[in-house]
């Protein structure tokens, strides 16, 4: 198939960033839509033009380091999927595609669709653990836990902490992010000891990096590759309130 | 000639780790923070080791390759977990899962190592409940476990299909709070390019930010790389992309000895090659062969039928399956070891018997399962890998088989290490897949996260200790040393030396070729006459990579060709030390298999009167050959047996 | 005061400032509703005035307009930040993978906002800073009570503004939709057994109230 391709380019963070235009030809729709990214690259490195940056690790769909905003969508048009897993028959013949970076002020442009996801580590150093060393634990069974909070607890540790719930919202909130996590711990008996702490900590942090505020749009749920419920949100509004009331 | 010395303690296998760790010497509160350590890769041995040195009050400098420690690729394990914890009761114990794994490993591996890694396996899952690492429950509340491939007990413990990120998120979550205390600096995007050496001991490294291109120098008082494998090298692997043997490499090329290098592990459930265009194999977890059974047609005019596409799996009647797993391994059958796995299937695919289009697939079938246990408990527990195989083959493995082939996915082999995890470069200690490892020729599925976190948990921030106890004397080391500034020129020769061939050839397309010349004759089967052949393709490809190599853009500022040319310029001498490791080792056991060397039935033939040794070989200069020190294996505690996996 | 507290704690109070609103809207057109019944316009007068003069309910009408300024400061405030969070766009924006309404909250907001204005213009200024309403007459006897009902059956009069009144009440309608279970979510009381069912109650909620509204006038124009 062939493809029409629009690309933000941009050259370093404080550069000023244009979308460049490149058809594609020939691509395979059993393809994924990073190999065709690498197979417009190689055309690019041929013609000695510099290769579209773009972050990609794994390409199986469990990094989180796979991003691009797609003809409108983090992770382009398929559903619980990253970008490295979608395929090129989710397009059409002749389609135009317009690939753009996250965009979101505490997510700084890197170069053409790279950006900077630091603040994410700094949300999680800033309470997204349980603090303990290593050693001197109890046995792993010596605390039974409920079969439904631990699915629940697994649901929401699922997140990739890829950031497309930031780019998809229209506020660039990242509270599906921390509230994923936030969750994750509310919800087990090893995670309550500083339940208050955390919560308050972590949210903290992402107002001080300039996220902006959730108004329960939900359309990071329904971008979220990974299908975290926004029940977490609530979850984590609840364990805010209880904190700040206690 | 230097002798190669293991270092294992003394005294009877079950009390050697108790022994060492309580004659080992420690380091005082107070004189910790006085000592820094660099660890690169924060993969499950690199995150939990830099977290627990942190905790134990040493300074951290930590470097990852991607953006975050939270994406290296030990998230992508989705099986499991072992340990010799017993919740089942189904007669496991610490002395059974080190049998299984030397057994597994085909008896090549150390008997010290493997048993303390099942002896602080326990720990490991205690610590990450802990942690609040969500594994999966059973109703009442307690743990549950799942069986895998080499095994006759239920050890794993998993997280959904997720435990490999579930667990790395645990020692990601652990480093985090170390970060936030402040004694661990963190250092993203940045790749290593070179240990640095004083008085023959490491003591820093010099690493290439990848944003700004930059070099930059890091100095501590000891090193530990935890860099992962190097299945890379074969191109199409389950790999990451920024996976490489670089690190590991250049810690060869400055007296690091490299251990087994031709153990590579063939994954024997991944999703076929389906075009040449392809950056990647996906793996679809071992799991998947506790419910599903593996076959191909039994006549070969259905296998061409298929292949062509005229005729579809589900219309080929029961009688005419062969279930060739279950056939030749009756107590096993779809369980056994990923490597007898690998194998089986490419033998009936050499027949003729392969499926999909490219005839180089067999069918991993759920029908019985389902009709069995019903379609919800195999969407309950095999979802997301069913969605994921989906998404990718386009089409429902809950209607149509699946289609799966081996694909390369783990590297025994590594850096040779001691008991202590020190390779033969003092100072310079390697962890996980990066190191030759526990797992012999060949790794059971669910270890390589038990000893990814037994090494960073549990052994490194002891035997690390024990050699930085005399080290407190010496200050923080400056990095503008002659020593930093000739290894640092050494990196920057080499790169230079990239950018003055502007050859025509995209770095990728001698990628590709050296990962055919790899799988065809280092591969799943391997042979003298090829192996010999590979090694000298190999040098003419490196050669010609020299020559001809394109390297677009500039030095400074982000330049992802640069990266990729780096990493294949060492792949294309690694490959061929792996070659040369394979050459040497005339016998078939566990990955490595030799055509030479099998029984009448077709299964590997050991040689254990010549061949029960770690292969350990010494850089000696380019294009000269490295030369082989042997590391005996001795078994004082197992016996050593012809692996059996027909009858239990 | 807003900027300092966290985005939760301003989204708990915008949430429970909308929800007292919200009660307030019921409460509201159950007094609009009388109109309806009475031709004379009693009972609506009898309550209005009630409502005017009642010393606990004054007090409570400065909460109210407390409950107005912070719910409306704060959305403003939110909405600025959220503007500051992307400060570039994007090319293609996502059409369908958000609900509806909640796109809008800041426009349908600042459209009620206009139209409150109008409203108290038209009414309480008039009732409470102009006293320019006339005496309530029932039967050719005087009440001493101010004829509030006069008041909305002339203004129902005028087609424009039965028009404008419509065109407001559907927006506040856009506006409760997103805003009933919105603020269950943001006061945390998530369940996946009751969510489901607050939605629904919220769609029948701003349905229930922008119908009740709009019928006022329909009525009060059509039957004058």
């Amino acid at each position: 198939m062939d493809l029409k391709l629009k690309i933000w380019r941009q050259p370093g963070p404080d550069a000023e960033g244009k979308f460049v235009h490149y058809p594609v030809h020939n691509i395979s729709k059993d393809a994924s839509f990073l190999e065709m990214m690498d197979i417009l690259n190689e055309e690019l490195v041929a013609n000695g033009e510099e290769p579209v940056a773009f972050d990609h690790d794994c390409r199986e769909g469990i990094c989180g380091m796979c991003s691009l905003y797609i003809n409108g969508h983090p992770h382009g048009p398929d559903d619980s999927i990253t970008t490295c897993q979608l395929h090129m028959r989710k397009f059409k013949d002749g389609e135009t595609v317009v690939i753009e970076p996250w965009r979101a002020k505490p997510f700084p442009i890197i170069k053409d669709l790279m950006v900077d996801r630091t603040a994410f580590d700094e949300i999680i150093q800033a309470g997204g653990y349980v603090s303990i060393n290593t050693g001197g634990v109890p046995d792993a069974n010596a605390i039974p836990i409920k079969k439904e909070n631990a699915d629940l607890a697994m649901d929401a540790a699922a997140c990739i902490g890829c950031g497309a719930c930031v780019a998809a919202c229209k506020n660039a909130s990242a509270m599906l992010f921390v509230s994923a996590k936030v969750s994750q711990f509310a919800l087990l008996p090893q995670g309550k000891v500083e339940a208050k702490r955390r919560v308050e900590n972590m949210v903290a942090k992402m107002d001080d990096l300039g996220f902006g505020n959730c108004t329960n749009t939900y359309a990071c749920e329904a971008e979220c590759p990974k299908d975290i419920s926004v029940a977490n949100i609530a979850r984590m509004n609840r364990e805010f309130f209880v904190a700040k009331i206690s | 000639m230097t002798k190669l010395d293991s270092k294992i303690p003394a005294g009877p296998l079950a009390e050697k780790w108790t022994n060492y760790k309580a004659h080992q010497n420690l380091v005082n509160p107070a004189n910790k923070r006085k000592i820094d350590v660099i660890v690169v890769g924060t993969g499950l041995a690199g995150g939990a080791a830099a977290a627990s040195l942190s905790e134990l009050g040493f300074n951290v400098k930590v470097f990852c390759i991607q953006d975050s420690p939270r994406r290296a690729h030990s998230i992508a394990a989705q099986g499991g977990i072992n340990a010799a914890k017993n919740y089942p009761n189904d007669g496991d114990s610490i002395y059974r899962l080190f049998y299984d794994t030397v057994k597994g490993g085909d008896y090549r591996a150390r008997e010290a190592n493997v048993y303390r890694l099942a002896e602080v396996s326990n720990n490991i899952i205690d610590q990450c409940v802990a942690q609040g690492v969500p594994f999966a429950r059973e109703y009442g509340g307690l743990l549950d476990n799942r069986s895998f491939g080499g095994a006759l007990v239920s050890r794993t413990f998993y997280a959904r299909g997720q435990t490999g990120q579930q667990l790395l998120l645990g020692a990601y979550s652990a480093l985090s709070k170390e970060i936030n205390n402040g004694s661990v600096e963190m250092y993203t995007r940045r790749e290593m390019m070179d240990v640095v050496k004083i008085d023959g001991k490491a003591r820093g490294i010099i690493v290439r930010d990848l944003v700004t291109g930059k070099l930059e120098r890091y100095g501590a008082h000891a090193v530990l790389l935890a860099t992962g494998g190097y299945g890379n090298v074969f191109f199409l692997s389950t790999n990451a992309m920024t996976s490489n043997g670089s690190a590991a490499w250049k810690a060869y090329k400055r007296g690091a000895f490299f251990g087994d290098p031709s153990f590579v592990q063939i994954h024997p459930t991944c999703i076929p090659v389906h075009g040449d265009y392809q950056s990647k194999l996906t793996l679809m977890s071992e799991s998947l062969r506790n419910d599903g059974r593996i076959w191909v047609p039994k006549k070969k005019e259905d296998a061409e039928a298929i292949q062509k596409g005229t005729l579809s799996p589900v219309n080929i009647p029961e009688e005419d399956r062969d279930y060739y797993l279950e056939r030749r391994y009756p107590a096993f059958g779809n369980l056994v070891p990923r490597d007898v796995a690998s194998r089986a299937a490419k033998e009936r695919c050499d027949e003729g018997y392969g499926v999909g289009n490219t005839g180089l697939a067999v069918y991993l079938d759920f029908k019985d399962a389902i009709n069995r246990l019903g379609k919800n408990v195999i969407e309950a527990r095999y979802g997301n890998l069913f969605q994921m195989y989906e998404k990718i083959v386009d089409e429902n493995p809950y209607q149509t088989p699946m289609m799966i082939y081996p694909a390369i996915h783990y590297t025994m082999g590594g850096i040779w290490v001691d008991y202590e995890l020190q390779s033969t470069v003092p100072g310079l200690f390697v962890g996980g897949e990066a190191n030759f490892s526990d797992h012999g020729a060949n790794r059971l599925g669910a270890s390589a996260l038990m000893q990814g976190l037994s090494d960073g948990y549990f052994v490194l921030p002891y035997t690390m200790q024990n050699y930085l106890a005399d080290q407190i004397g010496i200050p923080h080391f400056p990095t503008d040393t002659p020593e930093f500034n000739e290894t640092e020129k050494d990196v920057q020769d080499t790169i230079d030396k990239l950018f003055a061939v502007k050859g025509n050839t995209s770095v990728d397309t001698f990628h590709k070729k050296l990962g055919l010349i790899m799988w065809d004759f280092v591969g799943m089967a391997r042979n003298k006459e090829g192996l010999e052949k590979a090694i000298v393709e190999i040098q003419g490809l490196r050669k010609e990579f020299w020559q001809n190599v394109s390297v677009p853009g500039e030095q400074t500022g982000m330049n992802v060709e640069l990266e990729k040319a780096l990493r294949v310029a060492d792949f294309l001498e690694l490959g061929e030390l792996m070659a040369r490791d394979a050459l040497n080792r005339n016998e078939s056991c566990g990955g490595h298999f030799r055509d030479e060397y099998k029984t009448e039935e077709g299964e590997a033939m050991r040689d254990d009167s010549n061949f029960m040794f770690v292969s350990a070989w010494e850089y000696k200069g380019v294009d000269k050959e490295p030369v082989l020190h042997k590391e005996p294996l001795i078994y004082e505690n197992i016996e050593v047996k012809q692996r059996n996996y027909k009858t239990a | 005061m807003s900027v300092m507290y966290s985005s939760i704690t301003k989204k708990i109070w915008m949430s429970l400032m909308g929800l007292f609103l919200m009660i307030f809207l019921v409460v509201h057109l159950g007094i609009n509703l009388l109109l309806l019944f009475d031709p004379t316009r009693e009972l609506f007068n009898v309550v209005a005035h009630f409502m005017g003069t009642n010393p606990i309910i004054q007090i409570f009408q400065w909460v109210l307009f407390a409950g107005f300024a912070i719910h409306i400061v704060l959305g403003i405030t939110l909405q600025i930040q959220n503007w500051i969070a992307r400060p570039k766009g994007y090319k293609v924006k996502a059409s369908s993978e958000d609900t509806f309404f909640s796109r809008y909250m800041i426009h349908t907001g600042i459209i009620i906002m206009i139209f409150l204005i109008i409203h108290f213009a038209n009414f309480f200024f008039k009732a409470k800073i102009f006293h320019s309403i006339p005496e309530f007459i029932l039967n050719g006897v005087p009440t001493g009570m101010e004829d509030m009902g006069i008041l909305v059956v002339q203004l129902f009069q005028l087609p424009e503004y039965v028009i404008g009144y419509i065109v407001a009440l559907l927006i506040l309608g856009f506006h409760l939709d997103h805003a009933f279970q919105s603020a269950f979510q943001s006061l945390g009381l998530s369940h996946k057994k009751y969510t489901p069912f607050i939605k629904g109650l919220g769609h029948i909620y701003s349905i229930v109230i922008t119908l009740g509204y709009i019928i006022i006038p329909l009525f009060i124009y059509f039957t004058k």
